[in-house]
């Protein structure tokens, strides 16, 4: 039999292991981030239609993650969803007149939000919203309207966004 | 016929009496005012015992089967186009069920059928009443400190098994497989949920230190102190808390997804 103290010492690290383990579970595995804030700040932008986007979401510039969805809620009077994103302290210098568009990853993939910069000389900054955005591309919907102007050439899809919009 | 009917009236009646010992003999060995500074060092001893020298079986079998879901889930996946999805597949099947089952079985088989047969052979050779002897009440001296050793060794095995198995996937999907390792991570975060996920598969390891601890200290105690009556009680010790184990799985489950 071992003595006391090199038992006490081992138990010790077998409880650090499992410690380790825990925190690597929290952190790596199930991506409980919310207890430590990502240094960041905070944007918003209003879609009319945000699809399947969700919070954690990812929020990418030319394809690379720069920030997360946050909060996604509706407006109560213009019935628009505005999402919140946190975008990370390092990338601090988006023009303002950049535009928010959310696209899906491959055909059935996640919705993430891309941002397009534009080439002001001001950068947004905490609170800041993005004004340019362009929502989700629905696929059920795209269907209905082809299949609308397929059985009814000529006519202007019910459906359709008015002029100016953008899908 | 009512011979059958009072033998069948007897079996229900041991079958009780058992659960009844048992159900004694751990509410005398827990339910007391512990005595600290004299049972912490004797449940360290048992942690080391239970938990550190199970430790190497846990990390070997975690190792291999997060390895063997992550290839077989691979191969399965990318048939639907979909083995991006790889990492929450290993993930959500690790913490939800294998991590708590696997460990739970191999520590019925490691250290549930050691404490059988050390209390059993304790009794066999009279040990337990040489305590009583002494007025040393062998429930509190030896039953007591191996349960709690069992106890909390489980969930900390399961944590370890749960990371280990998930690493071994690592190795093999991004590693071997040549997966984008952002991927295997970001999918996983997004889609495991500590609270629904990790938290319960880490109460069903509780649940199964308890019960495993439990059925193997039973065993051993009430053994036929021979040697053919220890072989048999660490027997039933594995072959009792593998079916205990499994059969708790799926009630606990049905419980956590009808949001219990």
């Amino acid at each position: 039999m071992l003595s006391q103290r090199i038992i006490e010492t081992i138990v010790g690290f077998f409880l650090l292991a499992a410690i380790l383990a825990f925190v690597a579970l929290a952190f790596k595995v199930s991506g409980l981030t919310s207890f430590f804030k990502q240094e960041g700040y905070d944007i918003t932008a209003a879609f009319d239609d945000i699809g399947q986007l969700k919070v954690r979401g990812s929020v990418k510039i030319g394809g690379v993650t720069v920030g997360e969805v946050t909060a996604i809620k509706i407006d109560a009077t213009s019935y628009k969803a505005i999402v919140t994103m946190r975008i990370n302290a390092a990338i601090n210098d988006i023009p303002t007149d950049s535009s928010a568009s959310i696209l899906t990853a491959g055909l059935l993939g996640d919705n993430y939000i891309a941002i397009t910069p534009m080439y002001g000389k001001e950068f947004l900054k905490n609170g800041d919203e993005i004004q340019e955005t362009h929502s989700a591309m629905i696929l059920e919907k795209l269907i209905g309207q082809f299949l609308f102007s397929v059985s009814h050439p000529g006519e202007k899809s019910p459906n359709l966004p008015e002029e100016g919009a953008k899908i | 016929m009512f011979n059958r009917i009072g033998m069948l009236g007897h079996i229900g009646l041991n079958v009780l009496e058992k659960y009844g010992r048992a159900g004694m003999i751990l509410y005398r060995a827990i339910f007391r005012i512990p005595n600290i500074s004299k049972g912490f060092p004797l449940v360290l001893q048992q942690i080391y015992a239970e938990g550190v020298l199970s430790l190497l079986i846990i990390v070997v079998s975690a190792l291999f089967i997060g390895m063997v879901v992550a290839l077989q889930g691979y191969h399965t996946l990318s048939k639907f186009g979909a083995a991006q999805q790889l990492g929450p597949l290993v993930a959500l099947s690790v913490a939800r069920e294998l991590g708590p089952v696997v460990t739970a079985l191999l520590f019925a088989g490691r250290a549930g059928s050691a404490l059988a047969a050390e209390i059993g052979l304790m009794k066999a050779t009279e040990q337990l009443s040489s305590m009583e002897m002494m007025a040393v009440d062998p429930l509190q001296r030896v039953i007591a400190p191996r349960f709690w050793g069992g106890f909390i060794s489980m969930p900390l095995l399961t944590l370890i098994f749960n990371m280990v198995a998930i690493y071994g996937a690592y190795l093999v999907g991004v590693k071997w497989l040549g997966m984008d390792a952002g991927a295997f991570w970001s999918n996983m975060q997004s889609a495991v949920d500590f609270r629904l996920d990790i938290v319960n598969g880490i109460y069903k390891s509780v649940v199964f230190g308890a019960v495993v601890t439990w059925i193997a200290l039973y065993q051993g105690y009430d053994a036929v102190p021979t040697s053919a009556g220890i072989a048999n009680a660490t027997t039933r010790t594995v072959v009792y808390s593998s079916l205990a184990v499994l059969g708790l799985d799926f009630v606990l489950t049905a419980m956590m997804i009808g949001g219990w």
